[in-house]
């Protein structure tokens, strides 16, 4: 039994560990280890597509955190208590976010988005004085981070709602009773209480934008994620280049999701005493 | 404010982007479905069935899928197993966090890069470069089902792993305990009481890894070299390369649709499971 739990261990860890071993490679070829050198992780952070996909991933992942967890708390939280139309309606639409395959999501926001500014285009060159260049839109890091941000939303919205109804509502009535403004109540007794989970959910938007690749696939336009990147460097050939590249990703995703570990669970025991 | 007034404040922003970023796209790709495909791509208005009536011109893909898929869930969830049996019955409670911990990790990070670590072992200087020192020759890995599966299984093992995990942390141990006083051999405790306990995180990890495979792109892109390819890959060519809309707008809905239908005569299947073990212990 040890054994064999032994032996998927090694499973899981081998291939993360070639990957790590061969970023540190001297040599050229991507199979043969021929000592040990940090070449590649200079190369990688001195190449221009690398660190520009590299922004542009970050950009786009703080952004689609930011808004993701701002949106999907105030959801939350307006939630608790609706019934009728509306909350089958939301429950419908997280569910369905959920469920659908990335893959589904991302052509369906490619042709419908489009198709959308295939019409609004001319609408605004119409609109627009003589003379003056109209604004044209286009599929670009605003369509990638809207399409992040819905379905990281839902993600929040149900990592905020699993912690509120684990709340006791008694002290936020408790708080009205008093004569705490909503928005009193909001700040120094449902914020703090609700804290960890909004965090978690931020780093689980941020980590999912940042790794994410076939929605960005299709609505990135012409900017190129890192994921993208790496994707179509994969498809040209094996080079240590991409994997010092991947070995630095999947440390820095560690990292965060640590983070976000350690945070949730504070939260857990805080509201356990 | 109204109270009214002001949930309706808090709900819009989320309310509305849901509306724009998820229902309408999904309704165009409905819509778009009947329509035809366009002189240089994209999409003619019509209503028209001859999208769905083509879709066996893509029939590999979804036999593709639906093969593999079905089979990976599978093959992960044998390897799955023990090891959440392991980990929740078996380990000692010092060590249980950590390595439970050590089995989501990995499904945390890329899985574009975890699927690429195994180009280097499946590929001709991996593994078959090492079969050849001990005399077997010509054994191609990469770009088969085989390596395909092996991908599915290492990327989505630990979603399999850690509802099972739940299931038999949850279960009572004296029951097992119980069951070896009364004269049962371990095999029979672990068919009779272990094994039926555990079905709600069997069940719920099979259903996971399921949907997720359903709508599976990179693992057949990366090890699949363009031999082993599911529905997936058929949608980025068909949206991407030829710009094939209406035709691709009826290959996702059907994908979508056969999703649907599998996974809820699965949980049909599941519950009848669960109410037949409901009975037998009424008796």
């Amino acid at each position: 039994m040890r054994l064999y739990a032994i032996c998927v261990y090694l499973f899981l860890y081998i291939p993360i560990g070639i990957i790590a071993l061969f970023s540190f490679n001297a040599g050229r070829h991507a199979s043969q280890f021929m000592g040990f050198s940090t070449q590649w992780y200079g190369k990688a952070l001195d190449n221009p597509f690398v660190m520009d996909a590299l922004e542009t991933s970050l950009l786009a992942a703080f952004i689609t955190a930011c808004l993701a967890s701002t949106l999907g708390t105030m959801a939350a939280i307006a939630l608790q208590g609706v019934t009728g139309w509306l909350r089958t309606l939301f429950d419908a639409m997280i569910y369905i976010a959920i469920m659908i395959p990335g893959i589904v999501i991302g052509i369906a926001t490619l042709i419908a988005l489009v198709t959308v500014f295939g019409w609004l285009n001319p609408l605004l060159a119409s609109l627009w004085p003589d003379g003056a260049n109209p604004p044209q839109l286009s599929m670009g890091m605003p369509t990638l981070v809207a399409a992040h941000t819905m379905f990281t939303m839902a993600l929040v919205i149900i990592i905020v709602r699993a912690r509120l109804s684990g709340m006791d509502r008694a002290l936020m009535e408790a708080s009205a009773d008093l004569f705490a403004t909503p928005w009193g109540t909001f700040r120094q007794v449902t914020l703090p209480l609700i804290a960890p989970a909004i965090l978690a959910g931020f780093l689980l938007s941020f980590t999912f934008s940042f790794d994410d690749f076939i929605i960005a696939f299709f609505v990135a336009g012409s900017e190129t994620t890192l994921p993208i990147y790496i994707f179509s460097s994969i498809r040209r050939g094996v080079t240590p280049e991409i994997n010092a590249i991947g070995t630095m990703v999947m440390g820095a995703s560690l990292l965060l999701l640590v983070a976000a570990q350690l945070l949730l669970r504070r939260g857990a025991s805080k509201s356990n005493n | 404010m109204t109270e009214r007034g002001r949930k309706a404040l808090l709900l819009a922003p989320a309310g509305i982007w849901l509306l724009v970023m998820l229902a309408l796209p999904l309704l165009v790709v409905f819509v778009f479905s009947f329509g035809e495909r366009g002189a240089a791509g994209g999409y003619v208005p019509a209503f028209t069935l001859e999208q769905y009536a083509n879709l066996p011109a893509r029939w590999t893909a979804f036999k593709n899928t639906l093969i593999l898929a079905p089979l990976g869930t599978i093959a992960a969830l044998v390897i799955a197993y023990p090891l959440a049996y392991f980990l929740a019955v078996r380990c000692s409670p010092k060590w249980r966090t950590s390595l439970l911990i050590l089995v989501i990790v990995p499904f945390w990070t890329s899985i574009l890069i975890r699927s690429y670590a195994w180009i280097f072992i499946l590929g001709g200087r991996g593994l078959p470069a090492l079969l050849e020192t001990i005399g077997i020759d010509d054994v191609r890995l990469i770009n088969t089902p085989f390596a395909v599966l092996v991908g599915i299984v290492y990327g989505y093992l630990p979603l399999m792993v850690f509802p099972i995990f739940v299931s038999l942390d949850k279960l009572d141990k004296r029951l097992l305990e119980a069951s070896a006083d009364l004269g049962s051999t371990p095999w029979r405790t672990f068919r009779q009481v272990t094994l039926p306990l555990s079905v709600p995180g069997i069940a719920t990890g099979c259903m996971l890894v399921f949907i997720l495979l359903m709508g599976e792109f990179l693992i057949p892109a990366i090890l699949g070299g363009g031999k082993v390819f599911f529905v997936g890959n058929a949608l980025v060519d068909l949206f991407l390369q030829s710009r094939n809309w209406a035709y691709g707008s009826a290959v996702a809905m059907t994908l979508v649709v056969v999703m649907l239908v599998t996974v809820s005569i699965y949980m049909k299947f599941i519950s009848r499971l669960g109410g037949q073990r409901e009975d037998v212990s009424l008796m």
